[in-house]
């Protein structure tokens, strides 16, 4: 198991070797980017010349390359240049990254708890009025464009009801920063009114992200459920007269939640997409307004360093979901 | 192995939230019923101590020195002042730190009398000496400050110690404690009032020197500021409280020994919400008290709602770039007047732009000195458009004209709109346009400083009221973004402005001005200018004191927020 | 399966569900005489009974018609200012001038029909949303034939940068494509999306070739002589079309909604006088405020097309799913 792992990781390290060096080339080819977004509308050929000199932007491909992989590897990925000028872009990924995963651990949370449950009573009353709506409900979640929905939600739970934050991820609290998990820092700390208001402030933005992996949850729970509804197992268990519970907890709901855990996993890649433009319509600072904010600023090195993050992000809590997935189920450590 | 380490306490901490959020939600939901209902979302505003301004951006660095970007200068400006302010609601210059200032005969010596008992926040005395070492400072930058950071240095007095280009600044004296003396190489109507730019702001000497306040330094592709760009100290009537990177929040503190009258509020936050949508609700849901440049579409329904919207004047220009080297057409007077001619500004003015936007006569606004209030504006005239057309041969002309996505800029709010109005016009005259789009920073900058395109839109916004600073930054030099060089008149044109430009008797240059203005706009033409467009900022209910600044350089020291 | 990847690769998680739908092809392609055909014959048989297929059709029915007949249907012309209503558009006041008699939901902010450019914008969505899919399927399936069909280094070559594609999120791979267009533009958007699905398709497409290989109806080709060429195209690619159609179909529905988040940041197609209704999303953003109807009309358009398209795709899926043949 330990080898696998180590084998894995190397790998994921390999993939992400060749992504900043297509990132980097890629980046480079472009026009405009890092020399326009300093120098704003007062650049002249001139200032651009001596900026793209003093950058050393005028040197071959392949040295800025080098160069750049030098510094890579010694942990500095270059500064930043439209996002937070002058801080390390390692850093900004740092300090932002636990704003995303409070996000998303909220996000996949609230898709759990309101997913597995519908999927499973969708399935056993199949074809009923709960079942069809659902169905409906979970596709116009996927449809409904994201900052449509964050616009409606802050509308009617923070400007008219007033009961929840517009934006932001605390309000003008003094809040002492331990982890960067708001949550987690005021409970530890045991302010507990920074947490109760980074709390609130996580609810919108947490049911706006988490419209998409609910609907597909649903969908595969309900599916799943189905599936081993009609196998012969749990016939067998009804010949046997075992109770309804027993059969229901037994025996559908472990043999069905396998398939589920995979999705849950999946869906990881598709919330730090989703926070992009969740993070930005709720100016939560996470590396998904990061993301965006660089695209717009065309920043070069957090752009660098947040992709190469992100993926490798992904490959991890896949690699992560594949561990649990053979954990729960044997037959795959067989295989 | 830094970066090893480093991920892993990411990676930790994150499994460790895992455990102790999914707590936290299963222990407040129970109760959220009743306590969300009674819940104000945020603790801004309420004693009226605060005032809560929404920023689109973060700020780069708190040294103004280094920044070029309003949103960093937004909050250095109630930090800092300058040897000059700025006349409230105007663009004129006013004593600041100095209380008056003398040029010698040549205009080459200035003579800044200081304002007395003024102390940096760190307690140092301000005086000559330490207006002499703020300049020095300024003077004397590394290459790659020189390139990048120092920019608005760069700008206005060109060169730097031991650089190529020579700088406009000499030297400066300290003659006693409140006397200071600044030489320059030769005279330029830019100076003094240059000096109302944030960047020349006065820091604490022994601040700057021990931040080690000139290192900065090249970190792969942008730059490394030294620790005194993160903890400035200035004059101001606030000073930097805390900038909490993790929830974006800059907040500033009054500085209680303020020389002039004390801050009215005692604290003022910044809270950076990049998207507008957001920061309307905010402001709505009454947790900000402010933002910046509210888009014109919103004026009526935020006014509507009790806010207050605060048009500046407008102090800038939109022009249609013209570059008759890429389109050699555009070489004949008589195309480019055919196709302003062409544009119908008035109803451009009135559909895109908000109230109070006016049609351009000349390369600059109304209150620059200079301005020639007899031009009149280049009338609308399809049929005449036409023959003039015909008259050069350019009959169905092919023009490339280019805008830029990914922006909105004070003096163009909707880029997109506008060219799709002044697209129509041109067609209208039969000309084929070519439409180009790119982005703001992913090209089109670019493209328009390396000359890629036939026209193009683009705009200024003054940095001070000096008629230099429009018309001498636009064809100042005849290597300029509107290929004048290639035109019969572009270096007569560079030559005209920098001799008015060295005129030192202020009526004689106004009236050099004046003239330089017609001429542009009746014989040269090299660009087509378009409008001036108001930009403005909004403030919620109960909210005073606040002048809008055509600078876009408002005070917040006489603002007042009323307890809620 | 016949057949384990060998080692590991990233986005394991993510193969895996590609593969097994993959995998369904197989068992169709093993229980049928004449392949394809009659896979596709009986899969129409259940979708005819099927409800939900049936209103997932008719919405896409519609909305193809009225984007192939858009340019007669639209009452005015989408692209240029219409004086009566550019007349009274003021930025300040009066930005998106409401309904007039003869125009039904009134104007845009540069006074053009808002109901022409809904019924055009059809058009240009449609255009959008199948090129994305066609461009993507087209490149997914060179690559998973290629790699499906001869195997060997060739195969592990197109996998790894299959696998490093999927190793980033797709709409995070179409966000940076449309952000790195030097010049944005409809064909931006299309290509950008088309990029973050290819590898999808790719790894389909390679997947149901693998499970074909040691197939009988593909063993017995062989054995008869065919020659290579003709066994990929002939008996290979036909059985591999079921979970592409499914696929493809899904891609549909998600091209819709990523043209809209992409115009929402910005990136998508500047050119309005092409409306589309993503862009049209994106544009009303500014004014979701005051006059949300700007950004409505173009929503319910978009949810009620991704959802036609969404039905459409899951039940195909159910169809062709041989488990819930049996």
């Amino acid at each position: 198991m330990l080898r696998f792992i180590v084998r894995r990781l190397a790998q994921m390290v390999g993939v992400v070797f060749v992504l900043s060096l297509l990132l980097f080339l890629w980046l480079r080819l472009l026009p405009g980017g890092t020399v326009s977004a300093i120098l704003g509308d007062r650049a002249t050929p001139e200032s651009r010349a001596r900026l793209e000199k003093a950058l050393g932007l005028d040197e071959p491909l392949w040295i800025q390359y080098w160069r750049y992989l030098k510094r890579a590897l010694t942990g500095n990925f270059g500064a930043s240049t439209g996002v937070l000028p002058g801080r390390d872009a390692f850093d900004i990924f740092l300090a932002r990254f636990p704003a995303t995963i409070e996000l998303s651990i909220f996000a996949i949370l609230i898709a759990v708890l309101l997913g597995i449950p519908m999927g499973y009573l969708a399935a056993r009353r199949r074809a009923s009025l709960f079942d069809n709506s659902s169905i409906i409900v979970s596709l116009i979640g996927v449809a409904v464009p994201v900052f449509f929905l964050a616009f409606l939600l802050q509308y009617i739970f923070a400007v008219k009801l007033g009961w929840l934050p517009v934006s932001g991820r605390q309000g003008n609290i003094n809040a002492t920063r331990v982890t960067g998990f708001f949550v987690l820092d005021g409970l530890l700390t045991r302010e507990w009114d920074a947490a109760w208001d980074a709390l609130k402030h996580l609810i919108l933005p947490a049911l706006t992200l988490s419209t998409i992996p609910f609907a597909v949850i649903f969908r595969i729970t309900r599916a799943s459920v189905l599936e081993v509804l009609d196998e012969d197992f749990v016939r067998t268990a009804e010949s046997k007269g075992l109770t309804n519970r027993v059969i229901r907890g037994r025996h559908v709901l472990r043999n069905a939640l396998l398939p589920v855990v995979t999705t849950i996993g999946l869906q990881v890649g598709g919330l730090l997409a989703g926070a992009i433009l969740t993070e930005s319509v709720f100016s939560f600072g996470g590396i998904g307004e990061a993301l965006a904010l660089a695209f717009e600023h065309r920043d070069y090195s957090v752009l660098q360093v947040l992709i190469m993050a992100s993926a490798a992000t992904f490959v991890l809590v896949n690699l992560i979901v594949d561990i649990l997935y053979a954990v729960i189920d044997p037959r795959v450590r067989t295989r | 192995m830094k970066l090893t380490r480093l991920k892993t306490t990411a990676v930790l901490a994150a499994s460790v939230s895992l455990g102790l959020a999914g707590c936290a939600t299963s222990d407040r939901t129970t109760d959220s019923g009743s306590a969300t209902g009674s819940g104000s979302s945020t603790a801004s505003g309420g004693a009226g101590d605060t005032f809560t301004f929404g920023a689109a951006g973060a700020p780069e660095v708190f040294d103004p020195y280094y920044a070029s970007d309003g949103e960093t200068f937004r909050v250095t400006r109630q930090i800092f002042q300058g040897l000059l302010g700025i006349k409230p609601g105007t663009a004129d210059p006013q004593p600041e730190l100095a209380e008056s200032w003398e040029p010698s005969e040549d205009g080459l010596t200035w003579t800044f009398k200081l304002r007395q008992g003024v102390k940096f926040t760190d307690g140092e005395a301000f005086n000559a000496a330490a207006v002499c070492y703020n300049f020095e400072r300024m003077f004397d930058q590394n290459e790659v400050a020189q390139a990048g950071p120092a920019e608005y240095w760069a700008y206005t007095m060109l060169g730097f110690k031991g650089s190529e280009t020579e700088s406009l600044y000499k030297s400066c004296e300290a003659k006693d404690d409140s006397t200071a003396v600044i030489n320059l190489t030769r005279y330029t109507s830019d100076f003094p009032v240059m000096l109302t730019l944030e960047s020349f702001s006065m820091q604490s000497p022994k601040a700057l020197k021990d931040g080690d306040a000139n290192n900065v330094q090249k970190e792969g592709d942008g730059f490394k500021y030294p620790a005194y760009a993160m903890a400035p100290v200035g004059t101001g009537p606030y000073k930097l409280g805390k900038y909490d990177e993790a929830n974006k929040t800059i907040s500033l503190v009054r500085n209680d020994d303020f020389w002039g009258e004390k801050a009215k509020t005692a604290n003022i936050v910044f809270k950076i919400i990049p998207d507008e949508s957001t920061r309307r609700q905010e402001l709505e849901a009454g947790s900000i008290n402010a933002y910046d440049l509210p888009n014109p579409a919103d004026w009526k329904g935020l006014e509507d709602a009790g806010n207050k919207v605060l048009v500046r004047p407008a102090f800038n220009i939109l022009y249609m770039g013209l570059n008759p080297e890429k389109n050699s057409k555009l070489q004949d007077l008589k195309v480019r007047k055919a196709i302003y001619m062409a544009l119908n500004r008035d109803q451009l003015v009135a559909t895109q732009l908000p109230e109070g936007a006016k049609v351009a006569t000349q390369f600059m606004p109304d209150t620059v000195a200079g301005y020639n209030s007899s031009l009149q504006p280049t009338k609308y005239d399809v049929e005449g458009a036409k023959a003039l057309l015909k008259e050069a041969g350019a009959e169905g002309m092919t023009l490339q004209f280019a805008y830029p996505s990914e922006v909105s800029r004070p003096y163009m709010p909707n880029p997109q709109s506008i060219a799709d109005a002044l697209t129509a016009d041109l067609e209208a005259v039969g000309i084929k346009v070519e439409v180009v789009t790119k982005p703001w920073n992913g090209g089109y900058l670019d493209g328009v400083d390396n000359g890629l395109f036939d026209a193009w839109l683009l705009g200024w916004t003054g940095d001070y009221n000096s008629a230099n600073n429009f018309i001498g930054t636009f064809f100042g030099s005849d290597v300029n973004d509107f290929h004048t060089w290639k035109t019969d008149f572009g270096k007569t044109l560079s030559k005209e402005l920098s001799d008015a430009d060295g005129i030192v008797d202020e009526g004689k240059r106004t009236t050099a001005y004046e003239a330089l203005n017609q001429k542009i706009m009746e014989e040269y033409l090299p660009g087509l200018a378009i409008s001036h467009s108001p930009p403005a900022l909004v403030v919620g209910k109960g909210v005073d004191g606040l002048t809008a600044s055509p600078l876009t350089a408002e005070m917040f020291d006489t603002v007042t927020v009323a307890k809620s | 399966m016949s057949e384990t990847p060998k080692g590991w690769r990233p986005g394991a998680a993510k193969k895996e569900r590609i593969d097994a739908l993959a995998a369904t092809v197989s068992d169709a392609g093993a229980i049928d005489e004449k392949p394809g055909v009659s896979l596709i014959a009986s899969a129409w048989k259940r979708l005819r009974r099927d409800r939900i297929f049936l209103i997932g059709l008719t919405i896409t029915v519609i909305f193809v018609l009225v984007a192939i007949f858009a340019n007669v249907i639209a009452p005015h012309d989408p692209t240029k200012p219409i004086p009566e209503l550019i007349s009274k558009v003021r930025r300040q006041t009066n930005p998106i001038p409401g309904p007039e008699p003869g125009f039904p939901l009134g104007s845009d902010d540069r006074g053009r029909d808002l109901l022409s450019r809904l019924i055009v914008g059809s058009r240009q969505t449609l255009i959008v949303c199948v090129f994305a899919t066609i461009f993507s399927l087209a490149g997914g399936m060179i690559l998973g034939t290629l790699a499906g069909a001869v195997g060997g280094w060739v195969d592990s070559l197109v996998m790894r940068i299959v696998d490093i594609l999927l190793s980033i999120p797709s709409l995070l791979l179409a966000f940076s494509v449309a952000a790195m267009a030097a010049k944005p533009s409809q064909w931006t958007v299309i290509i950008a999306i088309s990029i973050a699905y290819l590898p999808v398709f790719a790894r389909l497409l390679r997947g149901s070739m693998l499970a074909q290989r040691h197939s009988d109806h593909v063993l017995a080709a062989r054995a008869l002589g065919v020659k290579e060429g003709a066994v990929v195209f002939r008996h290979m690619l036909p059985n591999a079309i079921g979970p592409v159609i499914v696929q493809a179909t899904l891609v549909l529905a998600t091209a819709v909604i990523d043209a809209a988040a992409l115009s929402f940041l910005g990136l998508g197609n500047p050119n309005d006088r092409q409306p589309e209704w993503g862009q049209m999303l994106g544009k009303a953003q500014e004014y979701l405020a005051d006059y949300p109807h700007m950004a409505f009309y173009p929503a319910a358009c978009i949810i009620v097309v991704a959802f036609g398209f969404t039905l459409m795709g899951e039940s195909l899926r159910e169809a062709l799913d041989p488990k819930t043949r049996r």
